[in-house]
C-alpha cells in the first residue's frame, strides 16, 4: 500500500522543513507574549536560510502517486521564494515595530504563503495545485490586511480578496472543464489526452481559456491586474516586496509547468491567447505608470509591465524561453525586493516617502542609498550592465529566434516608455535639492535595511556581469519540462 | 428521459434562486434563497450518483455555513440594500460582457464532449460513492489532503489575527 502511494518525505522536505520552522514560530509566539517579537523574525529567517540547501538537493521528480513533481524545476523556484522571503523578512520586523503591527502571526504566516508557493511550483496536479494556491492566497490576505487600522490596507485586502475568490471560482470551473476533457487532474494525463485527442475539443479551450484567466489573475496581467495597484499600496511595504515576486513567481511556475510543459503540443493554439495577453500588459503597465505619483504604485505598475515581458518567455516553448524566465524571475526577485527595501526605509515614517517627488535631493544627503535606489532603477528598466539588461536580452532574443518579432517590438517599446517613469526617481533624487533635508536623517535600527539592499544591489549586479553561471542554472531547471 | 426532467426543474429552480439571492433586498431573504439553491445542487448531485456529495452539500452548507450566516446577519442587523445603489456606470460594460461570456461558454459546452465516461469509473463503482470518494481521498489524493489541513489552519489563524487586531482599535477610540 505504501508503495502504491508513494509516500516519499524527501519530495517534501523543503515544505516539510518550512512547516516545521512555522510551527515554532507560532509556538515562540505564544511563550514570548507581549516581549519584543523581532526574534520570531530571526527564526523564520533561519528557517528559509535551512530551506534554501534542502530545496537545492531535493530531486524526486514522481511522488504521492504523480501528484508531486520536486524536480530540478521546481528546486530552482522554491530557492527563489526562498531568498525572496528571508529578504523581505528582514527588512520586515523593524516595519513592523513602526507601523504598530508587531505581532508574531505575521511571521508564521508568511512562511505558510512560502509553503503555498512552493507547492504550487512543484504541483504536478490540479488538486494540488489548487490547495498550494488556496495556501498562498488566503496568507496573503490577511498579511495584506496586516495593518488593519490603516484604510488603505483594509481597501487593498479586500479587494484582493472578493477578486481572488471569484478568480479561484474561475480556475476551479476551468480546471472541471479540463477534467471533463482529459478524465483527469494530472498534468501528465492531460498532456497525454492533448496529444492524442483532437485540439478543436471545445471543453480543452474552454478549460484552457478559464484556467488562464484564474492565473493571469495572480500574475496581475492586463484586464485582471486591477486590485493589485490598491493591494500593493495598502498592503505594508514589505508584504508588497512578497507579493509582487513570490506570487507572481508562483503563478508563472504554473504556467510553465503547464502549458510549455504539458500543452506544449498545442502551443499554435494557445500562442495567439498569450500573445494578446503579453502585448496588452506590456503597453498598459508602462503606460499607465507614467502617470503615477505614488512610488508604490508606480512600481505595481511597472510589475505588471515586466509580467507582459516574462509572458514572452512563455510563449516561446523552447528551453530558451523557458529558462529565459526563469533567469527573469530571478534576477527580477532581487531588483524588486531592493527598490522596494529603500522604500520601506522611508515609507515607515508616517506617509512621508510615498510619494516620487518625497525622494526630492536624496542624494545629496544620502549619497549611498540613492546610488542604490538609482541602481534598482536602472536596472528595473533594462539598462546594462545590470541583471534587468541581461533578463530582458535573453527574452528578447528567444523572442526574436522564435519569428515573434512584432511581440518584441512592442517589449521594446514599453521599456522604452517605462524608463521614463524610472528616471522620473533617478532625477529627482540626483537633480532637485531637498525641501525638508531633516526627513532623510538616519533612523535606529536601519542596519537590516542596509544588509538587504546591499546583498539586493551585489546579486542584481552580478547576475548582469556573470549571466552564464546563472543562466546555466535556469537551463538545467527547465529540462524535466520540455522533455 | 424521466432524469433529464428532473435535472431541468432543478437546474432551472437553482437558477432563479441563485439570481434572487443577489437580487433580493434583504440579507435574510437572499440566506433563504441560497439554502434553495444549495437544496437543488444537492438534488442534481443524487442524479449524478453521488450521494455522499449530496449529502455533504446538505449538512455543510445548508446546515453548518448558512445558519452561521444567518447568525451573522442577525447579529451585525444588515439593513435593506437597494438594488440600484450597486448599479454603476461600469454595469453597462460588465453586462453585455458576462452575457456574451456566457453565450460562448453554452456554446463550447454544448458543441463539446467528454473523452472519457464517467471518468473511467463503472457504473458499479460508482454505485458505491461514499467508497470510491473515501479511497480516493486517502490514496491518491493523501497529499492534496494533508495540504488542505494547513489552508484551514491558516484560515483559522488569519480571522483571529484580523479580528484581535480590530478590538485593539476600539479600545483606542
Amino acid at each position: 500500500m505504501t508503495n502504491l502511494l508513494n509516500i516519499n518525505y524527501y519530495a517534501v522536505a523543503p515544505e516539510l522543513v518550512l512547516i516545521g520552522f512555522a510551527f515554532l514560530v507560532l509556538i515562540l509566539d505564544l511563550l514570548l507574549k507581549g516581549r519584543d517579537k523581532a526574534v520570531l523574525g530571526y527564526v523564520t529567517a533561519f528557517g528559509l536560510l535551512v530551506s534554501i540547501p534542502v530545496s537545492y538537493f531535493t530531486n524526486e521528480p514522481v511522488s504521492f502517486s504523480g501528484m508531486v513533481a520536486a524536480d530540478s524545476f521546481s528546486a530552482f523556484f522554491n530557492i527563489v521564494f526562498c531568498v525572496a522571503a528571508f529578504l523581505t523578512t528582514l527588512i520586515s520586523m523593524d516595519y513592523m515595530k513602526k507601523a504598530k503591527a508587531d505581532r508574531g502571526e505575521y511571521y508564521y504566516i508568511t512562511l505558510f504563503a512560502v509553503i503555498g508557493m512552493m507547492l504550487m511550483a512543484s504541483a504536478n496536479d490540479f488538486v494540488n495545485l489548487y490547495a498550494g494556491l488556496e495556501l498562498m492566497a488566503l496568507s496573503f490576505y490577511v498579511l495584506v490586511a496586516f495593518k488593519i487600522n490603516d484604510n488603505k490596507s483594509v481597501e487593498g485586502a479586500l479587494k484582493y480578496f472578493v477578486l481572488g475568490a471569484l478568480s479561484s471560482g474561475i480556475l476551479l470551473y476551468g480546471i472541471s472543464f479540463l477534467y471533463g476533457y482529459a478524465g483527469s487532474t494530472n498534468f501528465a494525463e492531460i498532456a497525454r489526452a492533448a496529444s492524442a485527442g483532437s485540439s478543436q475539443n471545445m471543453f480543452l479551450i474552454l478549460g484552457v481559456c478559464l484556467t488562464v484567466a484564474g492565473f493571469a489573475f495572480k500574475v496581475a496581467l492586463f484586464p485582471f491586474h486591477l486590485w493589485s495597484p490598491d493591494a500593493y499600496e495598502g498592503a505594508p511595504t514589505p508584504v508588497t516586496a512578497l507579493l509582487s515576486v513570490g506570487s507572481k513567481a508562483a503563478a508563472f511556475a504554473v504556467f510553465l509547468r503547464f502549458f510549455a510543459g504539458s500543452l506544449a503540443v498545442l502551443q499554435p493554439h494557445w500562442a495567439m491567447l498569450i500573445w494578446v495577453f503579453s502585448a496588452a500588459t506590456m503597453l498598459y503597465g508602462s503606460v499607465v505608470g507614467v502617470s503615477q505619483k505614488n512610488i508604490v504604485r508606480m512600481l505595481a505598475y511597472s510589475s505588471i509591465a515586466h509580467a507582459g515581458i516574462i509572458l514572452i518567455g512563455l510563449l516561446v516553448t523552447n528551453d530558451k524561453g523557458s529558462s529565459g524566465v526563469l533567469y527573469y524571475l530571478l534576477v527580477y526577485a532581487f531588483m524588486n525586493i531592493g527598490a522596494f527595501s529603500v522604500i520601506t526605509l522611508f515609507v515607515r515614517n508616517n506617509g512621508k516617502g510615498a510619494n516620487i517627488c518625497d525622494y526630492k535631493g536624496l542624494a545629496s544627503k544620502r549619497p549611498w542609498l540613492a546610488f542604490f535606489m538609482a541602481l534598482f532603477m536602472v536596472s528595473l528598466a533594462g539598462i546594462p550592465p545590470t541583471g534587468g539588461f541581461t533578463a530582458k536580452f535573453f527574452i528578447l532574443a528567444s523572442a526574436v529566434n522564435s519569428r515573434y518579432y512584432l511581440l518584441a517590438g512592442i517589449a521594446v517599446v514599453s521599456t522604452v516608455i517605462s524608463l521614463f517613469f524610472y528616471a522620473k526617481v533617478i532625477f529627482y533624487m540626483y537633480m532637485k535639492e531637498a525641501d525638508d533635508a531633516s526627513v532623510f536623517t538616519a533612523s535606529p535600527g536601519a542596519a537590516l535595511y542596509n544588509v538587504v539592499i546591499v546583498i539586493s544591489a551585489v546579486a542584481t549586479v552580478l547576475i548582469g556581469i556573470f549571466p552564464s553561471v546563472f543562466m546555466d542554472m535556469a537551463v538545467q531547471a527547465v529540462k524535466p519540462l520540455l522533455m | 428521459m424521466m432524469e433529464q426532467v428532473f435535472f431541468y426543474i432543478f437546474s432551472i429552480i437553482a437558477v432563479i434562486s441563485a439570481i434572487s439571492v443577489i437580487s433580493a433586498r434583504s440579507a435574510v431573504r437572499s440566506a433563504f434563497y441560497l439554502i434553495i439553491t444549495l437544496m437543488q445542487v444537492a438534488a442534481i448531485f443524487i442524479l449524478l450518483r453521488s450521494p455522499f456529495l449530496a449529502a455533504v452539500q446538505v449538512f455543510i452548507y445548508v446546515g453548518a455555513v448558512m445558519v452561521l450566516f444567518l447568525f451573522a446577519v442577525m447579529v451585525l442587523d444588515i439593513g435593506r440594500e437597494k438594488l440600484v445603489a450597486y448599479m454603476h456606470h461600469q454595469s453597462v460594460i460588465a453586462v453585455p460582457a458576462v452575457i456574451v461570456f456566457f453565450i460562448m461558454g453554452a456554446y463550447m459546452i454544448i458543441r463539446g464532449g467528454w473523452n472519457v465516461s464517467n471518468a473511467g469509473f463503472p457504473e458499479a463503482a460508482l454505485a458505491k460513492s461514499s467508497e470510491v470518494i473515501g479511497k480516493e481521498m486517502f490514496g491518491r489524493y493523501l497529499f492534496p489532503f494533508e495540504v488542505v489541513s494547513l489552508v484551514l489552519l491558516i484560515a483559522l489563524i488569519g480571522a483571529v489575527a484580523l479580528v484581535l487586531r480590530g478590538r485593539e482599535k476600539d479600545k483606542q477610540c
